[in-house]
């Protein structure tokens, strides 16, 4: 396709002649190949404005070899007769550039889409993120209200919910959470045994590892750890199912049958983790608990010992806490889950931008609610 | 002329402050086969999303049987929805659901039968569409043309009088999609409904296609509306005859 390419070339050249009363002619000469310094478009651009010829030929007569920058030169000049109404001809141009240039210019150009006119403010780099916040703000509100409806529905039984789907749900969050749970949980208890034991042996006081170790799980580590597990694992994997869905047109199909997506995905989902989250909590409290005695004993401190300091210390207060918390985090992280799930776009780069959102959004909110109801629980005294 | 079933009145749709396409006024007749028609992109699917209500429109109304959809109620909407079949582009079968479960869920929701009638009646609606015995598979475990026989079967599993596709032969092979023209059309025929289908494929077109419309991406609205063999030899517009002639992608051009 590209003509030999002679020994020496010269350098790519063109000349503006004015032919008859009103048309214009442009000698395209020399080689015009990469390496050579093509001489520039904006003096072209220049002379025909002032010439304002009504017509132009490209003579390509005097051409020596070329390769793409010669099609690319003849595409603009094409584009700038269109532009300016000069009707645009050629003559002795090389087959194969002509027949290139053809191809380009055969397709209209799609007309950019009509941009709306910013306010000034847009410019800013600030008001970005205020959108976003504000579009996150609507979702959320939006969601929050669709599932508050959806649960009275669900309390008056006119829920379009399938039992089946809840079970299956808490099977999934729940038994088969197990083995993750029982590792993390059994090292969180041995860390804190750790980091009081050092402490306190200071005093002579490591006896005291064991209320340590009890009270900090069932009041924080136990169920802050299992709702971390949970958000990565359950609150991801229901922003991936109900994203997936969306980019199969299921919740379309959803909606047409004339059911609530909320009452028929997302309800069972979330009523799963709430109620797989204290059971996995109670659980997910004993391992830590265990994994504390491990530590303690390997200190020195035998584990009945260990069992008995604890026994005081595992208050009925302090188990609900921990219990009222997990509730919470259970019913926070679903949302996050589902709500990134079902406002997920309709490409699978979503997909996984959802599933991301699902457990940042839900590690966030899980800790300020910790922040809260600790901040409640201290006011409160308890 | 009142036979119409399905009215498009001023249908403007966009995407924000984006326009897809615009002042769509068209009737679909009871008993027709009509097709919508356009490259890729120009809104097709989403002309179809706003006739399934999926999508509000930012200007003008859809009419069934003369009754706005537009402004109906919600419960309105669900009770008009009830006699449409749809299958969507990606199939929009529900891929935790075996194919019995994607069907039996319209039949418990809307309908009295008792399990077994609807194990009857799941049967023979993939049979209709030659899955009998297909019963337990899931969507992930057959083919993409099993998946858009499945769609088939669901959207037809309550009896319905008009039928919505989005593109159902894309992505098949030439036989397993005249096939399923065929039996898009014998399912017609035999129980009478309005069929709205988008589809690039000519054979569909030509072969079971009553009526149809052109949208057009670069003026983003139709510029042609009526039977699609009378289109491709008498319409005025050029790029409609080109499109259902499938010639001349490129218009070439003369440069003298
Ligand atoms: N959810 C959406 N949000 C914004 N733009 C969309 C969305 N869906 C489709 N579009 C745009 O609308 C136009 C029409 O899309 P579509 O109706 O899917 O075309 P087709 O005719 O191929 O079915 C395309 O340009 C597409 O990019
Ligand atoms: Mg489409």
């Amino acid at each position: 396709m590209k003509p030999s390419m002679p020994m020496t070339s010269t350098s790519p050249l063109f000349e503006l002649l004015t032919d008859q009363q009103d048309g214009a002619v442009l000698v395209l000469s020399g080689d015009w190949v990469q390496g050579q310094a093509h001489p520039g478009f904006d003096k072209l651009q220049h002379d025909l404005k002032k010439l304002g010829p009504k017509a132009m030929v490209v003579d390509g007569a005097a051409l020596g070899a070329w390769d793409s920058i010669l099609v690319a030169f003849l595409l603009q000049c094409f584009n700038l007769c269109r532009d300016q109404h000069i009707s645009f001809h050629s003559r002795a141009l090389p087959a194969t550039a002509k027949s290139l240039l053809q191809i380009a210019t055969a397709v209209p150009a799609q007309a950019p889409l009509s941009s709306v006119p910013q306010p000034w403010y847009a410019t800013f780099n600030f008001h970005r993120p205020l959108r976003h916040l504000h579009k996150t703000v609507r979702e959320s509100l939006e969601f929050t209200g669709e599932l508050t409806i959806a649960l009275w529905q669900v309390v008056t039984f006119r829920a379009h919910t399938r039992f089946s789907d809840f079970l299956g749900f808490c099977h999934q969050a729940g038994p088969d959470a197990f083995a993750i749970i029982s590792l993390t949980s059994v090292l969180v208890g041995m860390i804190l045994a750790y980091l009081g034991a050092e402490q306190l042996s200071q005093f002579g006081a490591e006896i005291y590892v064991a209320d340590l170790v009890v009270i900090g799980t069932l009041r924080e580590m136990g169920v802050l750890m299992t709702a971390v597990v949970m958000a990565g694992r359950t609150g991801a994997s229901f922003a991936a199912q109900l994203g997936t869905m969306q980019t199969n047109e299921e919740i379309d199909a959803i909606v047409t049958m004339g059911i609530s997506p909320v009452e028929f995905l997302v309800i069972p989902r979330i009523l799963a983790l709430v109620v797989m989250m204290p059971l996995l909590t109670l659980y997910a409290n004993l391992l830590c608990i265990i994994g504390g005695g491990i530590v303690a004993g390997g200190m020195g401190i035998a584990p009945l010992l260990f069992f008995n300091e604890g026994k005081d210390a595992m208050t009925l207060a302090h188990l609900n806490v921990g219990l009222l918390k997990s509730v919470v985090f259970g019913l926070l992280i679903a949302v996050a889950g589902c709500r990134a799930g079902i406002n997920c776009g309709r490409s699978s780069a979503a997909v996984g931008k959802a599933t991301t959102e699902a457990v940042v959004t839900g590690i966030v909110y899980l800790i300020i609610a910790d922040a809260a109801i600790n901040i409640l629980f201290q006011q409160a005294g308890i | 002329m009142t036979d119409a079933h399905i009215s498009v009145r001023d249908l403007t749709m966009a995407y924000g402050s984006r326009v897809i396409q615009r002042d769509l006024t068209f009737d679909i007749n009871h008993g027709d086969i009509f097709v919508i028609m356009g490259g890729s992109g120009c809104g097709k699917s989403t002309l179809l999303k706003h006739l399934l209500g999926l999508i509000e429109p930012s200007q003008g109304d859809i009419l069934y049987a003369g009754e706005s959809f537009v402004h109906a109620t919600p419960e309105r909407r669900d009770s008009m929805r009830r006699g449409w079949g749809i299958t969507y582009q990606s199939g929009g079968l529900f891929s935790a659901m075996s194919l019995a479960e994607n069907i039996e869920l319209p039949l418990q929701l809307y309908t009295d039968y008792s399990a077994s009638d609807r194990a009857d009646i799941i049967a023979y609606k993939l049979a209709l569409v030659g899955l009998d015995g297909y019963q337990h598979f899931y969507p992930s475990e057959i083919s993409g043309g099993m998946r858009k026989r499945a769609a088939l079967a669901r959207a037809i599993a309550l009896e319905p009088d008009i039928l919505f596709f989005d593109e159902p032969s894309a992505g098949l092979d030439p036989i397993s999609s005249s096939l399923l023209d065929e039996l898009i059309q014998q399912l017609q025929a035999s129980i009478g409904a309005t069929v709205v289908m988008v589809t690039h494929e000519l054979p569909s077109i030509f072969s079971i296609a009553t009526n149809s419309v052109y949208l057009d991406a670069d003026s983003k609205t139709m510029i042609a509306y009526g039977d699609p063999k009378h289109l491709r030899d008498h319409s005025d517009q050029a790029i409609v005859r080109q499109f259902l002639t499938r010639t001349a992608s490129h218009p070439a051009k003369e440069h003298t």
